[in-house]
């Protein structure tokens, strides 16, 4: 079989070895969402604290990829779609490695909230959490794959998340301010629902990087 | 990691003119290493070493020592014919002989002694896929060389040098004479390449070096100022004369 030669092996070699890194680290970051909220629905300890040691494996793939970046820069000179793809990919692994962040803030939560007597189940922090996943797993994806359309829908999907914080939000505070007994467990719910909804905000800009990288323009001024 | 070669304290003189002063190098094995540097800083002189063309310049002296593969290739007994056998150049201006792509192709072989036509076949084929040449010319391979592209020129030229199995190939500025489309394709093949072979360039397109080669070496006035993994010259170059020469403040 003759050889299929293309006109850039290794830069696309050098491509595909980052998109492997991006989404192991992506892996990594899904899972912190489900486990800090898990953490906090089941009083687990030991899950919250591994979140909290395992932010590291995230900040040292991040500094794997930047430097990855970095070097393929320097040696490719990359232009046109290659260029901003490099460039995105700086960005976006940023947000990623925030969202890994905000996973430790949770799982902190998670311990402050360990000896308080929960004044209801939860029902929709863990939903918050499932889309908030979703969201940033969908996002990651549609930069991976080079999906405009999932893009799109993945930005879309932030006025849900928004809508379902400001329920909990009010929910929460209206219970804070009419029952100080369940004060305190309130606000840190509301405050766990806010990094939440953070989070949901950062897989909105991962998918403005995938179109800026697409087709060169800002989501936002489309 | 194993070092194909290993170059400690060349000198070479042309006459009295020192062209090469004291390099030391290892060129690992399977990878591509960039030779870069301004025009006559003795980076063609340096790869003409390591096949001992460099023995053929009338004038020329070598002190200092090459080992390839752990033996010194300037010993008096070294078998010069073996070592070229193993070790296959390619130049900058494709230079096929006036005759058939399949002759082109069978001319080392046959020198070394092959002529069983089936074995011959054989080399053409593979040398041909190796280069990505062969479902262009598969049909035409008793065509005259002299009418293919310089791009197909130069990949038929490496393809003859693949034909008797070296395992090294020094590439003096390859591409220089080709048009943007061929260089990539030249560019894309090296990196193929050197899966199986080490490879040892000469370029003056410093994005070339960049693109395409592992380690790079950059010469100044006869001397090897630095060598260190490309990204690393590329990025953030140990020799402040490294560096401004990248970044195109001379050359
Ligand atoms: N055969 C030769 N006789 C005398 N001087 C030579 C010969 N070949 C090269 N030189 C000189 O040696 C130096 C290095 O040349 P060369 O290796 O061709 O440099 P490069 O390949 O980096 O352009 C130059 O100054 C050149 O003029
Ligand atoms: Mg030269």
């Amino acid at each position: 079989m003759e050889q299929n030669i293309t006109f850039r092996p290794k830069m696309d070699d050098e491509l595909q070895a980052i998109d492997n890194k991006v989404l192991s680290m992506a892996e990594l970051v899904e899972t912190q969402i489900l486990n800090a909220v898990k953490a906090i629905k089941e009083k687990d300890m030991k899950l919250a604290r591994d979140i909290i040691d395992g932010d590291e494996e995230i900040d040292d793939l991040e500094d794997k990829i930047n430097n990855d970046c970095f070097k393929f820069l320097a040696t490719q000179a990359p232009l046109a779609s290659d260029l901003r793809y490099a460039i995105s990919i700086m960005k976006m692994i940023r947000d990623i490695e925030r969202i890994g962040d905000h996973c430790v803030d949770i799982a902190k939560f998670a311990i402050r909230l360990n000896d308080k007597e929960y004044y209801k189940e939860l029902i929709d922090l863990p939903r918050m959490a499932g889309m908030s996943t979703q969201m940033v797993s969908d996002a990651i994806r549609s930069f991976v794959d080079k999906d405009l359309r999932l893009a799109r829908r993945v930005w879309k999907k932030d006025d849900e998340i928004d809508e379902l914080y400001k329920f909990v939000l009010e929910e929460q505070l209206g219970v804070a301010g009419s029952e100080p007994e369940k004060a305190e467990c309130a606000v840190q719910f509301a405050f766990v629902a806010e990094h939440l909804e953070r989070i949901a905000d950062y897989a909105t800009n991962i998918c403005e990087e995938t179109v800026f990288m697409l087709e060169g323009k800002d989501l936002t001024k489309i | 990691m194993e070092n194909k070669f290993t170059v400690r304290g060349l000198n070479l003189y042309y006459g009295d003119f020192q062209a090469l002063k004291n390099i030391n190098i290892d060129i690992p094995e399977h990878k591509v290493t960039a030779l870069i540097g301004p025009s006559g800083c003795g980076k063609s002189t340096f790869l003409r070493t390591l096949d001992r063309m460099q023995d053929t310049v009338e004038g020329a002296r070598v002190e200092g020592q090459i080992l390839f593969d752990g033996e010194d290739i300037y010993r008096r007994d070294c078998d010069v014919i073996k070592l070229r056998k193993k070790v296959g150049m390619v130049f900058q201006s494709p230079n096929p002989f006036p005759k058939s792509i399949y002759e082109n192709i069978v001319y080392g072989p046959r020198v070394h002694g092959i002529t069983e036509k089936k074995k011959l076949d054989e080399i053409v084929e593979r040398t041909l896929k190796e280069v990505a040449l062969w479902d262009e010319t598969k049909d035409r391979l008793n065509d005259s060389a002299l009418g293919m592209s310089g791009g197909q020129q130069q990949r038929l030229c490496i393809a003859r040098c693949l034909a008797v199995e070296p395992e090294v190939i020094l590439m003096d500025e390859p591409t220089s004479a080709l048009d943007p489309v061929a260089t990539a394709k030249i560019e894309g093949l090296m990196h193929e390449l050197s899966k199986k072979y080490t490879i040892v360039i000469v370029t003056h397109n410093m994005q070339q070096a960049g693109r395409i080669s592992d380690q790079t070496a950059f010469f100044l006035l006869g001397e090897l100022l630095e060598v260190n993994p490309t990204d690393k010259i590329f990025s953030d170059p140990d020799n402040i004369k490294t560096e401004e020469y990248i970044s195109g403040r001379f050359g």
